[in-house]
């Protein structure tokens, strides 16, 4: 018996090592097995779609036609269209008023709904409701409550004696865009504020204690205290939004697709339309490539301005 | 500095009373731990002379104010938390200095505090660092150093060395005397540690389930525990308790456990056959002829004395003893407690009997 499976190692242990053999056991190889999966799937999902969009957008192609090689043509175009220009104004003005108020509002209800109070739990659920709806759902209702006859905004108003015609709140260029952002907005304010909350929470209450003992006021606490040790959590959450904002498509779209007269169209809605609805698929990624350069920006602010912190580095052994 | 004094004061937090009247007083400059099992409503004691916690009754003034309803700025305290609780966003200097740039000191006044606590406490090299980047006992200074900068009437210190190990809580236990009797500036002390409480406090104040069980000097607590449970508390290992009846008619003595004969220097007055528990600390034992008999159950020799479980009337009671005797378990001798060092205790009330 015992020779037999003597016998047996013998034989297996006398094949040749193949490279393959190798690959299978190595450390360093393993490493690389097991990352396979992501990569493909980031590859297929990400990189695919990326590369194939700036290729796109160097060439002709139309739906249903390959384009040819064009170099830089489309960016050529867009850089002497009013159109792209307005919708590069119009993404900048919505993404900066709309973060600017999201933030306020959001950290605002944040701080709030940290306090102690009664029904603190159902609160919180609460402040979540218009980031659960889906975008197109809400925007639908506040289609209707914008809608130039039936709008309940314009019908209280008139109750009220304020004003006496409809406002035209999705037809008038300024009304519009305030109409597009004010939606932005509610939408937004829930993922700031929740995300802020949990950033509060894992300030130790003790420090509050130590700040009361030194003798710190409430706006001392927040300035000294909960905002410094907040901003990291602030870096990340408004990196988000702001990059959410920035390529928002679905709230114009089904509220306004870019109207009055392109006056709420935003860099991503305008792609839209040029590529797929006008089929020009290369000057549409070429309009989705030109975000590129903003969003990198952002990033690198929220990177390099906010998120490194002196104080988080060093060792931590706590 | 000033006198703190604590009259009458009860906490509840709603329905449950945690703190059922206390009195203390406290004399400017001297070093008080408050000393007790850990829900005994020490903390919640300290947090309410610092102003964290309101006071449901009683009063408690700082100096000759009273302060139930100051807010905690203008108590003139410094406190020192478990956890440090330094601001983790600011340098060691800045987090030292927060309380006066909080009071809008000029800068020269701010810096001159800082440099004067750092010159204390060591921290010199260290004002430019983070709190992340300093270790626990340099933590732990610097967490005094934001209490000395204020130049406090008083210091609070809440279980300030729990979070060390053992060797740097004893290094620290030290440096924090030594800077009390540098600065006399009159401290509060919090701890659960017996140990911490004994090294350090000119008065402990024994807490148990939210009342005072004794107020002394360390050596007061040790020699005569008012009752049973301070007997207990104070000293390490734990004082010894028999249960039994005193006999004082004839020759005084105790009838411990099993009819195991104690000696007893006198008994309290009417007191024969009164039913009692006889305590004896484990360093107060001899080996003598006419000790009880009692079977060794396990030695532990430390070094520098050697502590040995050994049975006496069927209870089991721990000895201490710094010659190097030959035991072995299962061996038999002769116990005798030192009848001038007994503590009686009233067996329902577990109050001090004798004098």
């Amino acid at each position: 018996m015992t020779i037999a499976i003597d016998q047996g190692r013998t034989k297996h242990a006398s094949r040749d090592v193949t490279a393959w053999d190798r690959l299978k056991v190595n450390r360093n190889w393993l490493g690389f097995w097991f990352m396979l999966p992501a990569m493909a799937f980031l590859i297929l999902f990400l990189a695919y779609p990326l590369g194939l969009g700036i290729w796109i957008s160097f060439t002709d192609a139309r739906i249903g036609r390959v384009g040819n090689f064009i170099g830089l043509e489309n960016y050529e175009w867009l850089w002497d269209d009013s159109i792209f220009w307005l919708s590069v104004f119009n993404t900048l003005l919505y993404t900066i008023a709309a973060s600017v108020f999201k933030f306020a509002i959001g950290l605002y209800l944040a701080l709030l709904l940290n306090e102690n109070m009664p029904f603190k739990a159902i609160l919180r659920a609460l402040v979540l409701i218009p980031f659960i709806v889906p975008t197109v759902l809400s925007a639908l209702a506040f289609w209707w409550i914008f809608d130039a006859q039936f709008s309940i905004i314009s019908w209280s108003l008139k109750q009220m004696g304020v004003i006496s015609q409809n406002i035209n709140f999705l037809g008038d260029v300024y009304w519009a865009r305030f109409s597009v952002i004010f939606v932005n907005i509610w939408r937004g304010i829930p993922f700031v504020a929740i995300t802020l909350l949990a950033g509060l929470q894992t300030v130790s209450p003790s420090l509050y204690e130590a700040a009361t003992i030194d003798g710190a006021t409430r706006w001392q606490m927040f300035r000294h205290i909960t905002y410094p040790l907040l901003t990291p959590i602030i870096a990340v959450v408004m990196t988000f939004s702001v990059l959410f904002t920035f390529t928002d498509f679905q709230l114009i779209w089904a509220m306004t697709r870019g109207g009055p007269v392109n006056a709420t169209h935003l860099m991503a809605t305008l792609s839209y339309q040029r590529a797929i609805i006008g089929g020009v698929l290369g000057e549409g990624s070429a309009i989705s490539n030109a975000m590129i350069p903003f969003l990198l920006a952002a990033i690198m602010i929220s990177w390099f301005g906010l998120q490194r912190r002196k104080w988080q580095q060093g060792e931590s052994n706590d | 500095m000033a006198s703190v004094a604590i009259r009458d004061v009860r906490k509840s937090f709603g329905a449950t009373a945690v703190i059922h009247g206390v009195d203390v007083a406290i004399r400017d400059g001297e070093f008080v731990v408050l000393v007790g099992p850990s829900g005994c409503g020490k903390s919640t004691l300290l947090r309410m002379i610092a102003g964290l916690e309101n006071i449901t009754s009683g009063e408690i003034s700082i100096g000759n104010r009273v302060v139930n309803n100051l807010p905690p700025k203008e108590r003139d305290i410094a406190m020192v938390f478990q956890n440090y609780a330094l601001y983790p966003h600011m340098t060691v200097g800045a987090n030292m200095g927060f309380s006066l740039k909080l009071r809008g000191a000029p800068k020269e006044e701010i810096d001159s505090g800082v440099q004067r606590a750092a010159d204390i406490l060591g921290l010199g090299p260290y004002l430019d660092r983070f709190p992340r980047q300093l270790s626990g006992g340099q933590r732990q200074r610097v967490a005094m150093g934001r209490a000395i900068v204020r130049d406090p009437q008083v210091f609070l210190f809440d279980e300030p060395l729990s979070n060390l190990d053992a060797k740097l809580r004893v290094a620290m236990r030290t440096e924090i005397k030594e800077l009390h009797q540098r600065l006399k500036t009159t401290t509060v002390y919090v701890t659960h540690d017996q140990i911490e409480a004994m090294t350090m406090a000119d008065k402990i104040v024994v807490m148990h389930d939210g009342i005072v069980e004794q107020i002394g000097t360390p050596l007061d607590l040790y020699d005569k525990p008012a009752n049973q449970f301070v007997a207990g508390f104070i000293g390490s290992p734990s004082m010894n308790f028999l249960k039994g009846k005193v006999k004082a008619n004839g020759s005084i003595g105790f009838e411990g456990p099993n009819g195991v004969k104690l000696p007893l220097k006198a008994a309290p007055a009417n007191s024969d056959g009164r039913p009692a528990v006889y305590g004896i600390r484990p360093e107060h034992f001899t080996i003598a002829d006419d000790g009880a008999e009692a079977e060794i159950v396990v030695v532990e020799p430390t070094g520098s004395e050697t502590q040995v479980f050994a049975r006496i009337g069927g209870e089991e009671i721990v000895a201490v003893f710094r010659e190097r005797h030959q035991f072995k378990p299962g061996d038999k001798v002769r116990l005798k407690p030192d009848p001038t060092l007994v503590h009686l205790f009233d067996e329902a009330t577990g109050k001090r009997l004798n004098d």
